[in-house]
């Protein structure tokens, strides 16, 4: 009778995946200890997840960047420091948004691409044509997305960042007469290497969540094309929520390990 | 041997296979033959350990595979080729890397020995020269040859083919129906093959089994088969459907129908 109760439903609903999810990240830990798939597989991976999304996420950094420091410009004018906001479009890049908003988007197109490639080959008998072929589906399907998605989702958060800031600051310079001089050594005194990693771990994080979690549906899709395409929406909006969720406990984490960079 | 005890399982609250007990003997063919739904599908993933059984056992030259963890499951599946109802080749492989797959993951051939395999292969199911090709390329009954070489890849022990002719034209399933006669005579392996047409279960069978209500109704040489009384198995050979059926599907039985015409 609980199933007929929606927010039980609901609940039931997440713990399922919640568990799924673990039991899945525990099994390709376990997989990563084996033989690794071809290297094909994985260099196809990293391609896909990684140069492919190259384009999106620095359109994402480039204008997230530009924005930033507009809307900055216009509230530092009013107490005369418009020299201080290169350093604010540089840290909030590299400790939030360029993460976070990488991570969005990422959960988009990567999430998205990964779910319905794993759960078109479940609805078609792949997956099972794999596990016939004595294959272990979470070495040869989930392993390599996983890999792709940890590595190169900080890489793709660096990239970000750095369009930003040079967006950031071509709109502030150039437009905004703000002192190129004040500008960079500002930019410079606030920028630290520990935020920059933190933001590189955190978007490890962000990857790790994306891959696991549309795998997860992929290999749990529901019969049919509609199966498929519920399974992609779900894991995008999974992913999108399971990001900011883990945002804040991240961030809470790191700033436990060095407070003074939380303040 | 290959001994099916006592075999339970329901999918979605229903009870498909309710006590299967089956037999089958080195490089023998037996056909299973039954209603679309009646679960023969669901019988050959548990020989091939995809699906884990309610109740009951399947034992492999006297192993009991139900017990087997995946892991382990992986070493016994080595034993197997399965040809899939929808073929299931992996649709962003070509064919060469499809018909090489469990020899790539499982055998120490060299590139130049496991390509000549895999023309040997192609060339026994009559499609020699089309490794550079892709599954989207193929035409239905094409896809079934080149899964079919998939399967006998790695010279299995057993071959499960499910619903092999199905989707295909008259003269193509005589194809297929051919090759499984020849690839038994040929590789001397077990074959077991799923499928509701009677032309192909009188070509390939040494025995037939009917799988009716999730039970086996009668498993008995094709002449003892056609020659039963049991009015099931005549009707199912003959293609009439009972009372009960069209009443089940029109709401009313021919009978009634007649009368109704009469009138």
């Amino acid at each position: 009778m609980t199933s007929a109760i929606p927010g039980v439903q609901a609940l039931t609903s997440i713990f399922r995946t919640a568990g799924g999810v673990f039991l899945l990240l525990l099994e390709t830990v376990r997989a990563a200890f084996g033989r690794w798939p071809r290297r094909r597989v994985m260099v196809d991976q990293f391609y896909l997840i990684g140069y492919r999304s190259t384009p999106v996420v620095l359109t994402t950094g480039l204008f997230t960047g530009m924005v930033l420091a507009v809307q900055s410009f216009n509230q530092f004018r009013r107490v005369n420091i418009t020299s201080m906001v290169g350093a604010v479009v540089g840290v909030s890049m590299v400790k939030e948004l360029g993460p976070v908003l990488s991570g969005l988007m990422l959960a988009g197109r990567v999430g998205a691409a990964i779910t319905a490639e794993i759960g078109t080959m479940s609805v078609t008998e792949q997956v099972d044509a794999l596990r016939a072929l004595a294959t272990n589906p979470v070495r040869w399907l989930v392993l390599p997305r996983v890999l792709a998605a940890v590595l190169m989702t900080p890489i793709l958060t660096l990239m970000a960042d750095l369009v930003g800031i040079v967006g950031g600051s071509f709109i502030l310079v150039g437009f905004l007469k703000v002192e190129w001089h004040f500008h960079y050594t500002n930019l410079l005194d606030w920028l630290k290497v520990w935020d920059v990693s933190v933001g590189c771990a955190k978007s490890s994080c962000f990857g790790l969540l994306i891959a696991l979690i549309s795998s997860y549906k992929g290999l749990n899709t529901e019969p049919g094309a509609a199966g498929v395409g519920k399974a992609a929406t779900e894991a995008v909006v999974t992913s999108c929520i399971m990001i900011l969720i883990s945002d804040f406990f991240l961030t809470v984490a790191f700033a436990a390990i060095k407070p003074d960079w939380a303040n | 041997m290959l001994e099916i005890r006592n075999l339970h399982k329901s999918l979605g609250g229903k009870h498909v296979l309710r006590g299967v007990n089956l037999v089958v003997e080195k490089g023998e063919a037996l056909v299973v033959i039954g209603g679309s739904g009646c679960g023969k599908s669901v019988m050959l993933k548990h020989i091939l350990g995809l699906m884990k059984p309610d109740q009951g056992s399947i034992h492999i030259d006297g192993r009991d595979i139900a017990k087997l963890t995946e892991r382990e499951l992986y070493g016994v599946r080595q034993q197997f080729g399965m040809l899939f109802q929808a073929a299931a080749l992996f649709d962003s492989m070509t064919v060469a890397d499809n018909v090489s797959f469990a020899l790539d993951e499982h055998s120490k051939f060299s590139t130049a020995e496991k390509k000549e395999i895999v023309a040997k292969k192609l060339g026994i199911v009559g499609l020699p020269g089309v490794e550079k090709m892709f599954p989207a390329d193929l035409s239905g009954g094409m896809k079934k040859r080149v899964a079919l070489a998939r399967a006998i890849a790695a010279d299995p022990d057993f071959l499960l083919y499910d619903e092999p002719t199905t989707g295909l034209d008259p003269i193509m399933s005589d194809v297929i129906n051919e090759l499984i006669v020849k690839l038994k005579k040929t590789l001397k392996v077990t074959s077991i093959v799923v499928t509701h047409d009677m032309a192909s279960a009188r070509k390939i069978a040494d025995r037939i089994a009917m799988l009716h209500e999730g039970t086996i109704r009668i498993h008995a040489t094709p002449d003892e088969v056609y020659a039963s009384d049991d009015p099931i198995v005549k009707r199912f050979i003959n293609g009439q459907a009972s009372e009960e059926q069209m009443k089940e599907v029109w709401g009313y039985t021919a009978t009634q129908a007649g009368e109704g015409a009469k009138g």
